[in-house]
């Protein structure tokens, strides 16, 4: 009779990573679904192509520095989801195939993979993308187009490697109102018009595929946090922070400076914070590790989103969270039980 | 008035929630046959082994000094049974190791009572006789930990003991021996209370019980008197529970300093069944010739806790039960901690609190494949040390096992399992750090 032999623990939790990783992909898929209802084929599209290539090119790298295929623990497939969302519904989808390679070559594979990444890796592909191609970054079309599941707007089929055309005709004839063609980020930074928090919770405003409804994004994080997917201290941190932050300038000078609930509201700050800056490989996991990390990206962002060049700010708020994680981590190692100062009994 | 916010269970902070199996917990404790041969290992205990003091083909009686004490720090051995000396050498042993050990072939036909006891007036005898007393019954810690008891009992002049903390958490999974002791045995724990309240000068004593035990609490409850110097307190459910610097914090608040005993808080730790047994043993004056332990798991088919003599071979204790054919996996103690072993001849001692068997499919980390950190921070957030394990492990797969110690207090680690438990990525935190640990040592000591 052979006997195995094992070492202690013999009992552990039924939790894995593909479990963790599944769980977030299926929590993006309501805001998957929301962005396809309001924008049609071109975000479907969108969203394929790009986890098609990012599943694509780690499989490529697991071929080539032949390990067995990390495909199976779902993480290139939220990095493709989210990815996606960031981006504007009209990018062509040839920049999102080359948005998506990046992502996962640099931010990811070159790194070794799962886990040992410094940075997001759907942020590093967005940074590429925001620097290469800053005109079709910055191109937004309107929600809930008449024809939105019929055709697809003009840019997305942009031949590959050529300029994406011009939207604007498209848009006159998809006979909605008010489309402005900026983001409420936009409007406010250059002509001080902030959006109603009504419009930026339900999703009624030019965004990024993935950032139009804050409560949708909301409630996916709600549901993670609950299952234990999630740090619920990161997008807490993150919040409470930039709301804090955009109170006391809204104190200072509330004709210039908005509300923190457009501050909130607005933007990617929402997606970011449930989503990018909850990254487990590229956040701290020291528990005042997390707290510092996410009111960093929180203050970050409303700094960008004032002071900088850029109308957006959370990506470059989480990279540098992300760049200084590892510094977190080194000065906010938990104190060992036993060197506490002693409770009086 | 309390607030219903602050009127919460003791505990302590971190740890996780098992799935704790504990379904032997309502089985009354039942007595095992003998093993037609025992194998009684001279060193059952931390310390120096028992000196042999019988030689091949000497009758002994159940109950008989087998072995005598070697020094203070040692413990002496009992037969466990009526019989005859058959070998004394080498045998098998949880670790691995051979070790030197008594084989007795028990006669069947003896009625199997104790044969040898010296029954005495506890009452009278002094702290030193007392402790002189304690070591002649062989009691070791039952809980797995194997100090002999007097020892541990034996307080330095320079050191007072406010607080004698008994260990009825059984935070382990599958394991319910203890509590069917506090229940089965509730004299005998408070007799043994007693004594060790003598002999260290506490002039309190605190049973702390996991709240999934509440006949122990009851039964505890209902058996001391309304003025009682000792009480019983029901802590939360929550591994690791029973270590003791978790269960001090729980009870008292207090946090032993880092590399310190309990001591240094003013506090003793001893376990339910330790004391429970010296409540039985001490009076009457008889050595320990067996334990109750509980056989459990997916592979027993009759589970339950057993009255088993000392030296009791594997093999015969899990035909017993009925599991010897279908189990692949033989853990010695809780899943948590508990250690498996590669021979059937392993025999009883006196630390085996349990022995639990797992048939093949029932192994979960079989198939279970091991990813990199994703430094989801869960080892982290359940150390009940308050260690960077998440780190530890980094540093481990690096070989930086100085670094380890110096600058991530890898020696304040005891191996608990909970950091292994909850690794989404399977990481075998626990053996990676016994690794380094062991490898500090040797660095150490040339």
């Amino acid at each position: 009779m052979s006997m195995e032999l094992r070492t202690s623990p013999h009992q552990i939790s039924e939790r894995n990573v593909p479990t963790i990783m599944k769980h977030v992909v299926l929590s993006l898929l309501p805001v998957c679904g929301f962005s396809v209802w309001q924008y049609g084929l071109s975000a479907l599209a969108l969203l394929l192509t790009i986890t098609a290539t990012c599943l694509l090119t780690e499989r490529w790298f697991n071929r080539a520095s032949a390990q067995p295929s990390s495909i199976g623990d779902w993480s290139a497939t939220i990095t493709g989801v989210l990815l996606a969302l960031t981006l504007p519904p009209s990018f062509p989808l040839w920049m999102g195939v080359v948005a998506g390679f990046v992502a996962i070559a640099l931010g990811k594979a070159l790194f070794g993979g799962l886990g040992n990444n410094v940075f997001n890796p759907a942020l590093i592909g967005r940074a590429f993308v925001q620097a290469a191609f800053p005109v079709a970054i910055t191109t937004w079309v309107p929600a809930f187009a008449a024809n939105r599941f019929s055709e697809f707007v003009p840019t997305t089929l942009t031949a590959p490697l050529m300029m994406p055309p011009d939207v604007v005709e498209w848009v006159k004839q998809q006979s909605v109102d008010a489309f402005t063609g900026a983001t409420p980020l936009a409007r406010w930074k250059f002509e001080n018009i902030t959006a109603s928090a009504q419009d930026l919770l339900s999703g009624a405003v030019t965004a990024s595929t993935g950032e139009t409804s804050a409560l949708l994004i909301l409630l996916c994080g709600v549901y993670l946090a609950a299952r234990k997917f999630m740090d619920w201290r990161i997008p807490l941190a993150v919040l409470g922070s930039a709301a804090l932050t955009a109170w006391l300038f809204q104190l200072y000078n509330p004709a210039h400076f908005p509300a923190p609930t457009f501050v909130l509201l607005s933007g990617g700050l929402m997606l970011g914070a449930v989503y990018m800056a909850t990254d487990m490989a590229t956040s701290p996991v020291t528990p005042v590790g997390v707290w510092i990390y996410g009111a960093l990206i929180g203050v970050l962002t409303v700094m960008i989103r004032y002071f900088g060049g850029l109308t957006e700010g959370v990506m470059y708020a989480i990279l540098i969270g992300n760049a200084l994680t590892p510094f977190i981590d080194q000065y906010t190692q938990p104190r060992v039980f036993g060197t506490r100062q002693k409770r009086k009994p | 008035m309390r607030l219903p916010f602050f009127n919460r269970t003791a505990t302590f902070e971190h740890g996780i929630h098992p799935a704790y199996h504990k379904e032997t917990g309502s089985l009354p404790i039942r007595r095992l046959p003998f093993a037609p041969r025992l194998i009684v290992p001279l060193s059952q205990h931390i310390g120096k082994p028992a000196v042999c003091c019988v030689s091949v083909g000497q009758e002994v009686l159940r109950g008989q000094v087998i072995a005598t004490a070697d020094g203070f720090v040692s413990l002496p051995v009992h037969a466990p049974a009526t019989g005859v000396v058959e070998a004394i050498g080498f045998m098998p042993s949880a670790s691995g190791k051979m070790v030197d050990s008594i084989t007795i072939r028990v006669y069947q036909a003896d009625p199997q009572s104790v044969m040898v006891s010296a029954p005495r007036d506890v009452e009278s005898l002094d702290k030193k006789a007392l402790l002189a007393a304690i070591q002649d019954t062989g009691i070791s810690g039952l809980g797995g930990a194997t100090f002999p008891a007097h020892v541990k009992l034996s307080v330095p002049p320079d050191v007072t003991i406010d607080t004698l903390v008994v260990n009825g958490a059984e935070c382990e999974p599958f394991l319910t021996c203890d509590h069917r002791i506090m229940v089965e045995r509730t004299q005998d724990l408070i007799r043994g209370i007693g004594y060790a309240m003598k002999v260290s000068g506490a002039p309190r004593a605190i049973i702390g019980v996991e709240d999934n035990k509440p006949d122990a609490i009851a039964a505890i409850q209902a058996a001391l008197p309304a003025d009682s110097t000792i009480q019983v307190k029901a802590i939360e459910t929550k591994y690791p529970q029973g270590a003791e610097e978790t269960l001090i914090y729980a009870l008292l608040g207090r946090e032993v300093p880092a590399g310190q005993r309990p001591a240094a808080v003013g506090v003793l730790v001893n376990n339910v069944m330790t004391l429970a047994y010296l409540g039985r043993l001490l009076p009457a004056g008889e050595g320990l010739v067996e334990r109750v332990l509980t056989v459990a798991g997916p592979a027993v088919e009759k589970p339950g806790n057993y009255i088993v003599p000392i030296g009791t071979p594997l093999r015969f204790l899990l035909e017993q039960v009925g599991a010897a054919s279908s189990a692949k996996e033989i853990i010695l103690g809780g899943p948590m901690m508990g250690m498996t072993i590669s021979s059937l001849d392993v025999p009883v001692t006196k630390g085996t609190s349990g022995v639990l068997a797992f048939g093949k499919s029932q192994l979960p980390q079989e198939e279970a494949r091991v990813y990199a950190c994703i430094k989801c921070g869960e080892c982290v957030n359940v150390c009940p040390k308050f260690l960077n394990p998440s780190q530890l492990g980094l540093l481990a797969a690096k070989r930086e096992y100085a670094e380890m110690a110096e600058r991530y207090n890898l020696d304040r680690c005891f191996e608990c399992g909970c950091c292994s438990y909850v690794c989404p990525s399977h990481i075998p935190l626990v053996q990676q750090f016994r690794i380094a640990k062991a490898i500090n040592r040797e660095k150490a000591k040339s």
